[in-house]
């Protein structure tokens, strides 16, 4: 998959195309007038409120390894602060911290998953602390972030088709979703699933939209493999479990890829899913200082790049490089969704797919 | 309460001090009491009510008539009942071996399956899946590699519902398995002399005379084992998903997705303690029978059979029973360890500690994790055995009337799967006036209750074996009721109450289906990372932390029989 050198231009493009998608979100979710709140920085008085504080507790859907990557990195920077990561499906975080703020129980500072619904709704609860990191202000399109300060979106991927190219060659692999559907990939694929992972919730909506149900119905009949997280498949296909995953992170492929393991992305004909994954900061952080240190930290530039070169994560950030040899966005035909429109359709959603896939 | 004891006259001295004994009776009895009553009295009103608190029985109407929810339970019972007929056949022939024949080698194989009983079943699941997933499983490359068979050409497939049976039954048959083996061993000699002596042969009395009689331990084990699968939550997460279909417990966490049914989930779990309830009633009923195996007293040592030829068939058949539940899982979670791809041949480029320097120095959750652990672990131990020794001292000895009550209630728990004390425990203690949700002290309460029926009646077996002779002397000495506990009775307890501790110790480290439900970022387990790093399918970490957790947990068990606690670490003669 060797397309040479990405111009900036064309990253460019394919960001605005994601954040004139973001923009329907950002004008659905904001409730009126709120102005968003004075930027802020790193400033020595917020370092040594933080390091008061010394730990930070960060709920994130992200990769454990990358997650772990960018707590070091930040630990590196500010030691002293000691960051507790809190991975697992975004599916999963949000209900665990359904089930700590039901309980008044309020342990986490920083928040951060793939399913941008879950952010509509944080904020329609009122949990989320509007706060604007200087870097947000100033690099990030006013669409990929919230109007009113309470979130942004610190990432951005695809969820991709992909293959074990040990066992299959280029020329035989599936180019589509459609593709899928062949007889000969039957007890071949394994998939992730939208009970656990915000990656799939998206995926799904939008090619049950794209598509339409009945390709999920009948890729129900394929005798998929069915694991939990979005970050999973690319590590069946690593072990060879199966040979094609029909969605998955395609970060982990460019990880898993990069460092030397036969698999490839394949960007379906018929559409790619685009998630992007939103932070913020609770209202009710146990560690305010802590938390907006951290939050101020992961829009970087030194962490967005790290983002992309160790986890292979898409930034809207202008001044990262992607490496050479991942293909830029817009090359790719690319499916938004609206969480707005999506957060009415969850239950239904989950329930077809429990239909389909029988869990 | 008046504190007066009836069987003991001496008792009521003419120093009428106050005896401390009812007050802790009726500290006890209400402490467990509310502990047991407490999750249950909330599932039943959660399942009754709608959002708004209003009653209604709409939850279990849906309950009834949702395919999505019946289609679990049916397969719930299939599976329980597959995994109850394995470990009966697996631990019948493999208790007979050990107990009464002179098959080489017994005291290690009886070691090697206690080895399997402390393997938590969802790491044994994790093992199994590096083994026998259908195409990178370890046992199908083998096979493919032996007969030169092209990729995707299958022997084995743990991702189905025969796997998840065989995977779950390797770490229930020990339970089945030690029953059979103990009853095998009271079985009178003398019957079966005189069955000899009457003409049959070494067959016939087997089939005529010992076999009725260890058949009550044989019905009762195999319940366990149903009971155990029925309410199991890690196993079938780990291997039912996979395979696309749910089992009771897994749908029942499911519920708790976005957007979370609590009510529904709530009724979803009666139907589970029904089940459990009934099989605890049948189980009681037939070991109730019991009774005439033991009056053949102390009739002669159980007669060993002499194997001849047959004791290599029948060795074969014990290594591969230790093969399949013990070896080959250990060495798949090692070999998963040091390498990088598990998939891969064990080379010397293959081999690295990476796996080991993530858990130990970049995954920020393992400290805390192992922390909380053995935090939670040693106190549950003791803290349940301390309650364990006195509920069953106070029942054996009927210190006071009524008492028997007591032993009831702590009995009551082993009928309640761990998932459905995870969510009365959950919607019991996340709102006020009981706010524990969050705290370790609420997965310390779930454990001590979900082990409470084991530790109490083992304690209570061994307290009945214990002459009172011996008590009485020291209350005649001027020794009140908690002094002779505490002097006399304790040190002759030790080996039981070791023997408790390390029970309720190992059990809450096996512990996820109650844990689950009940755990916070800052009350995280070993289980529970081990299961979230499972959903991200990180297989090396996993195996990291699962040998590291059972090489802690031996030597905690390990330090916990040479303590010189409770009088030394000698075993007294205990009448």
């Amino acid at each position: 998959m060797g397309t040479g050198h990405t111009s900036k231009e064309e990253v460019m493009r394919a960001i605005s195309a994601i954040v004139a998608a973001l923009s329907i979100v950002a004008c659905l979710t904001s409730p009126g007038v709120a102005a968003s709140p004075t930027p802020y920085t790193a400033t020595p008085e917020l370092v040594s409120a933080a390091l008061k504080e010394a730990k930070v507790v960060w709920y994130t859907s992200t990769d454990v390894a990358v997650s772990e990557k960018l707590s070091a990195l930040f630990e590196a920077k500010y030691p002293g602060i000691k960051v507790q990561v809190e991975r697992a499906g975004a599916e999963r975080v949000f209900q665990r911290i359904n089930q700590e703020y039901g309980s008044n129980i309020h342990a986490v500072d920083v928040i951060e998953t793939s399913d941008a619904v879950n952010f509509v709704l944080f904020k329609r609860q009122g949990w989320l602390l509007p706060a604007v990191p200087d870097d947000v202000a100033k690099f990030w399109p006013a669409e990929a972030k919230d109007a009113d300060g309470q979130y942004a979106a610190y990432r951005a991927h695809l969820s991709v088709i992909a293959y074990n190219s040990k066992y299959i060659k280029a020329a035989d692999a599936p180019k589509s979703h459609a593709d899928l559907l062949d007889p000969k990939w039957r007890g071949l694929i394994v998939k992730a699933h939208p009970g656990y992972s915000g990656t799939i919730v998206t995926d799904t909506y939008a090619l049950s939209q794209a598509l339409g149900w009945s390709y999920f119905e009948k890729l129900g009949q394929q005798k998929i493999m069915q694991v939990q997280s979005s970050t999973e498949p690319p590590k069946k296909l690593a072990l060879g479990e199966r040979p094609v995953m029909a969605d998955g992170n395609e970060y982990n492929i460019f990880i898993l890829k990069e460092s030397g393991t036969p698999v490839e992305p394949v960007y379906a004909t018929d559409g790619n899913a685009v998630v992007i994954g939103n932070a913020a900061i609770l209202k009710d952080a146990p560690h305010p200082n802590a938390a907006k240190l951290l939050y101020a930290f992961m829009f970087t530039k030194e962490a967005q790049q790290a983002n992309s070169d160790v986890g292979g994560l898409r930034s809207f950030r202008p001044d990262v490089k992607e490496k050479e040899g991942r293909v830029p966005l817009a090359k790719i035909k690319l499916l938004y969704s609206d969480p707005a429109k999506l957060e009415p359709m969850i239950e239904e959603l989950k329930k077809k797919y429990e239909e389909y896939f029988g869990t | 309460m008046s504190g007066v004891v009836a069987d003991l006259p001496i008792a009521a001295a003419p120093r009428r001090t106050f005896d401390p004994s009812s007050a802790i009776f009726v500290v006890i009895s209400a402490a467990l009491g509310g502990l047991v009553l407490l999750p249950l009295f909330w599932l039943a009103r959660y399942s009754l009510s709608d959002g708004a608190g209003h009653f209604t029985l709409a939850n279990f109407r849906e309950l009834v008539s949702d395919t999505s929810l019946r289609k679990p339970a049916i397969v719930s019972i299939t599976m329980a009942l597959g995994v109850g007929a394995l470990s009966a056949a697996i631990a019948t022939p493999l208790a007979w071996l050990v107990a009464r024949t002179d098959l080489p080698g017994r005291a290690l194989i009886r070691a090697l399956i206690t080895a399997s009983f402390v393997t938590p079943p969802f790491l044994g699941a994790i093992a199994w899946e590096i083994l026998a997933a259908p195409n990178s499983g370890l046992i199908n490359q083998a096979y493919r590699s032996l007969f030169d068979l092209p990729p995707f050409v299958v022997l084995v497939d743990i991702y189905t519902l025969e796997g998840l049976i065989f995977a779950i039954s390797c770490y229930t048959f020990p339970l089945v398995f030690t029953l059979l083996a103990n009853a095998f061993e009271r079985v009178p000699g003398d019957l079966e002399d005189a069955s000899a002596i009457l003409g049959a042969g070494q067959a016939t009395t087997l089939r005529r005379i010992t076999w009725p009689l260890v058949m009550p331990a044989l019905i009762a084990g195999t319940l366990v084992a149903v009971l155990q699968a029925l309410t199991m939550f890690g196993s079938p997460a780990i291997l039912a998903l996979p395979a696309g279909f749910h089992v009771i417990t897994t749908k029942i966490w499911s519920l708790f997705q976005f957007p979370p049914k609590p009510g529904l989930a709530a009724a979803a779990a009666f139907p589970l303690l029904f089940i459990s309830v009934l099989l605890i009633w049948i189980q009681r009923r037939i070991l109730g029978r019991r009774g005439y195996v033991i009056m053949g007293g102390k009739s002669g040592v159980p007669r060993i059979a002499r194997l001849g030829w047959w004791r290599w068939p029948a060795f074969a058949f014990v290594m591969l029973v230790l093969a399949l539940t013990v070896i080959l899982p250990y060495a798949a979670l090692l070999k998963t360890a040091f390498t990088k791809n598990v998939s891969e041949a064990l080379t010397w480029s293959n081999l690295t500690l990476h796996n080991f320097h993530f858990v130990f120095f970049e995954f920020s959750a393992t400290q805390l994790a192992i922390r909380n652990t053995l935090f939670l672990g040693i106190t549950s131990a003791t803290v349940g055995t301390l309650i364990g020794l006195l509920v069953a001292y106070l029942v054996q000895r009927r210190v006071i009337p009524g008492v028997w009550l007591l032993g009831v209630i702590a009995t009551i728990p082993v009928a309640i799967p761990g998932i459905v004390l995870g969510v009365g425990m959950f919607l019991s203690y996340s709102t006020a006036p009981f706010m524990l949700y969050g705290t370790l002290w609420i997965l310390l309460i779930a454990f001590v209750t979900i082990e409470m029926p084991a530790a109490y009646q083992q304690l209570s077996t061994s307290i009945s074996t214990m002459n009172p002779e011996l008590e009485e002397a020291s209350r005649i000495l001027g020794a009140n009721r908690m002094t002779t506990i505490r002097r006399i009775t304790a040190p002759l307890l030790r080996t039981s109450v070791v023997a408790t501790w390390c029970l309720i110790f190992i059990g809450s480290i096996r512990e996820l289906s109650a844990t689950i439900m009940l755990t916070t970022a800052d009350t995280k387990l070993v289980s529970v990372i081990i299961y979230d790093l499972n959903e991200s399918g990180d297989l090396g970490a996993i195996s990291v932390l699962g040998i590291t957790l059972l090489i802690v947990s031996f030597a905690v068990v390990l330090i916990a029989n040479r303590l010189p606690l409770l009088g030394g670490r000698q075993r007294l003669p205990l009448s």
